[in-house]
């Protein structure tokens, strides 16, 4: 599977040899594990683990709540606290489901913000970033209806806002949002659908993530600095590499035990605390809550949607020059998908020919405040759309799109990149010194 | 300029650490009350939960409902943990339920739920101090939740103890004027004045001690397994401590012979 050189798999026994022959399954394995990984990894390589683990966790605890679940929006609540009150250790399942969802999201912006600076998405892994780019996508479905299924107060208003930005479209967005709902409202056939939909998008995912793991494979890993692993030997490739098995599952692993004490923690002593109370109020169409909250992790793009208003300049700009086709609401919807659109495009948007941000100077800065900014935004999202927080939003939104439009390809142009270690034995071994069994 | 400047930081500062305290509340203190079941070891007291039974029985009762809480679970350990017998006869003189099979009410038995609230305009009880939570939120007093619970039951507290007196007619409805509830004025006439019911064990019946007792009676209620919780949460941490150090150690060995340090 990848193009580095490294040892493949031989079948020894009469069976081994049997089984090759006709699915060479075993080998499929040994060549996926024994792959050669840079040695010079760091702790922030770790969180494609912990996804891997998040995703087996919500699938087999989600596929226990389904036994008790009741997806009617009669019994939906009521199901929920039967799985609370009366399943064995349906309390602990629940808990672990929806706080594994954050747990999920935590990981996925790490693993996200990791690509970004040290450059991942760089030519040759576009076709990785966009895959992962999919899987965030999907995930974001699946978490969205996965809220709504409980029924409570914050799932109900939360579905009814977010399939109402799509009614925001010009002509055809109210047909697509009835569509979407199954109905004028979001009732009983919403429910069935974002049901049927948030049981099978995970599997999807699931299938992604296999590309995803083979489109880095045949690449091979990214490291911090950059640098491509040397491939013209297999002893060359043994001076930058260490399989994977065993030393970076073991890393991997000790790093995941790590993540679930706070995990557990969090499962354990405070569950409630990224929920919102709102949500042990059963839905009622009736009674709209004074404040919409998404969950944590959809806040920044949130406070994109709500940061176009009426009153800014580009959005009267665009809305006189479309013959007020584009409203202030549709401007809004199209800010926040174009949010997450110049993240995919980010392989062609940043123009620097040097892959790390390690020895980017500037780079560096204007990478830390995007991150500031998406914190930022995130809490703007959490507040009322009013003063200053519109403000600030406004601010932030602005700022999100001038790095990946602006700010990246500028830099490739102006900047002048420090020089990377020559490989990464010498990066390794600049870190931790020779070690005397790998001469 | 820098005096406004300031007020503002301060405004700010204030509705950045006490946003969900005021949020929730329209602005109104919500004052802390030291639980026994909060914090990581916190249990509910057994007799508390037994008084707030009783009082949501002979005082609450009358409007409000609790119907996702099964009857039984009165007599489950972690809870009132009352004996099997006394929870078959209270359900029996308390509540009468309707059975589809005899096509009639009956006395209610261990296995059904408690009836669901008879006024109309009187909101179930069952999950409300999980539904109003004044420490809550991500965006609120941050790991407060973790030491002190999410403010539900703090919440009822002050709504209890929170009648001033003051009373105003509206559209044909009395409401009653209540420093805890978001707008100041609630149409639920107060409850209990102290000393409305009498325990058997002879613990105070002044108001505030009622308030707490019905307020950690309805934790239980919303949340009947966080003793189990709990208790599974101390021996998960305890377990993946020690299996996380294990492989501290392990992937120290492993990595040694490569990182030119001395093998341990």
């Amino acid at each position: 599977m990848s193009g580095i050189p490294h040892d493949h798999y031989e079948p020894k026994t009469g069976f081994e040899k049997w089984l090759d022959s006709r699915l060479p399954v075993v080998g499929l394995l040994y060549n996926t594990l024994m792959i050669p990984t840079p040695k010079n990894l760091n702790w922030m390589w770790i969180w494609g683990i912990v996804l891997a683990f998040c995703l087996v966790l919500q699938i087999a605890t989600g596929i226990v709540l389904v036994m008790h679940y009741t997806p009617h929006v009669d019994m939906a609540f009521a199901s929920v606290e039967h799985i609370m009150r009366d399943v064995n250790g349906g309390h602990m399942l629940r808990y672990m489901h929806a706080n594994g969802a954050s747990l999920f999201f935590f990981a996925v912006y790490l693993h996200i913000f990791r690509g970004l600076y040290y450059g991942s998405y760089k030519a040759p892994r576009e076709v990785t970033w966009i895959i992962g780019m999919l899987i965030y996508l999907l995930m974001m479905a699946t978490g969205f209806m996965g809220y709504v299924l409980p029924w409570g107060q914050m799932s109900f208003w939360g579905a009814t806002v977010i399939t109402g930005l799509f009614g925001a479209i010009p002509l055809i967005g109210e047909p697509i949002q009835t569509w979407l709902l199954g109905g004028p409202a979001v009732d009983n056939a919403t429910l069935n659908r974002f049901f049927s939909l948030h049981y099978l998008l995970p599997f999807v995912i699931a299938g992604l993530v296999i590309v995803h793991i083979w489109a880095f494979h045949t690449t091979g890993n990214n490291n911090p600095t950059g640098v491509e692993v040397r491939r013209g030997s297999k002893a060359e490739v043994e001076k930058d590499t260490l399989p994977f098995w065993p030393y970076f599952v073991i890393k991997d692993v000790f790093a995941l035990a790590v993540v679930l004490v706070v995990f557990f923690g969090i499962v354990s002593f405070m569950p409630n605390y990224l929920g919102h109370p709102d949500n042990y109020i059963e839905a009622n169409p009736l009674s709209t809550p004074a404040h919409i909250v998404p969950e944590w992790y959809y806040l920044p793009f949130y406070a994109i949607l709500r940061a176009f208003t009426a009153d800014v300049w580009v959005v009267m700009l665009a809305h006189t020059i479309t013959g007020g086709i584009v409203t202030a609401k549709f401007f809004g919807v199209l800010a926040m998908f174009g949010a997450i659109g110049v993240m995919v495009l980010v392989p062609w948007l940043d123009t620097s020919a040097m892959r790390s941000g390690k020895y980017r100077p500037m780079f560096k800065w204007w990478f830390a405040l995007l991150c500031i900014d998406f914190v930022v935004l995130m809490w703007c999202g959490a507040m009322p759309a009013e003063p200053p927080y519109s403000t600030i939003s406004l601010i932030g939104a602005t700022y999100w799109f001038a790095y990946f439009l602006v700010i990246l390809p500028l830099l490739g142009v102006i900047e002048k990149p420090k020089s990377p270690p020559a490989s990464i034995e010498e990066d390794f071994d600049a870190h931790y010194g020779t070690g005397h069994s790998a001469e | 300029m820098i005096k406004r400047f300031t007020l503002s930081a301060i405004a700010a500062l204030t509705l950045s650490t006490g946003g969900a305290l005021a949020a929730e509340t329209g602005g109104h203190a919500i004052h802390d009350v030291d639980f026994s079941f909060e914090g990581p070891f916190g249990k509910f007291d057994q007799n508390q939960l037994q008084r707030g039974l009783q009082i949501f029985t002979e005082v609450c009762s009358a409007c409000h409902g609790l119907r996702y809480v099964p009857i039984r679970t009165l007599a489950d350990e972690g809870g009132p943990h009352l004996p099997a017998d006394q929870v078959r006869a209270y359900a029996a003189q308390n509540f009468e339920v309707f059975d589809k099979e005899l096509d009639d009410t009956r006395p209610a038995t261990p296995g059904d739920h408690f009836p669901g609230s008879s006024l109309e305009n009187a909101p179930d009880l069952s999950l409300m101090a999980k539904a109003r939570a004044a420490f809550h939120g991500p965006y609120g007093t941050g790991v407060n939740q973790f030491v002190r619970g999410i403010g539900g039951p703090e919440y009822i507290v002050a709504i209890l103890t929170g009648y001033t007196g003051e009373e105003k007619e509206q559209a044909g409805t009395t409401f009653y004027e209540n420093t805890a509830f978001p707008g100041g004025w609630i149409a639920m006439a107060p409850p209990l004045f102290g000393e409305d019911v009498d325990f058997a064990d002879g613990h105070s019946n002044e108001l505030h001690h009622e308030a707490e007792d019905i307020a950690s009676f309805l934790m239980w209620a919303a949340e009947p397994k966080m003793m189990a919780r709990k208790h599974a949460g101390f021996t998960g941490v305890m377990l993946l401590i020690i299996l996380a150090s294990l492989l501290y150690l392990t992937n120290k060995r492993l990595w040694s012979p490569h990182k030119g340090k001395k093998t341990a």
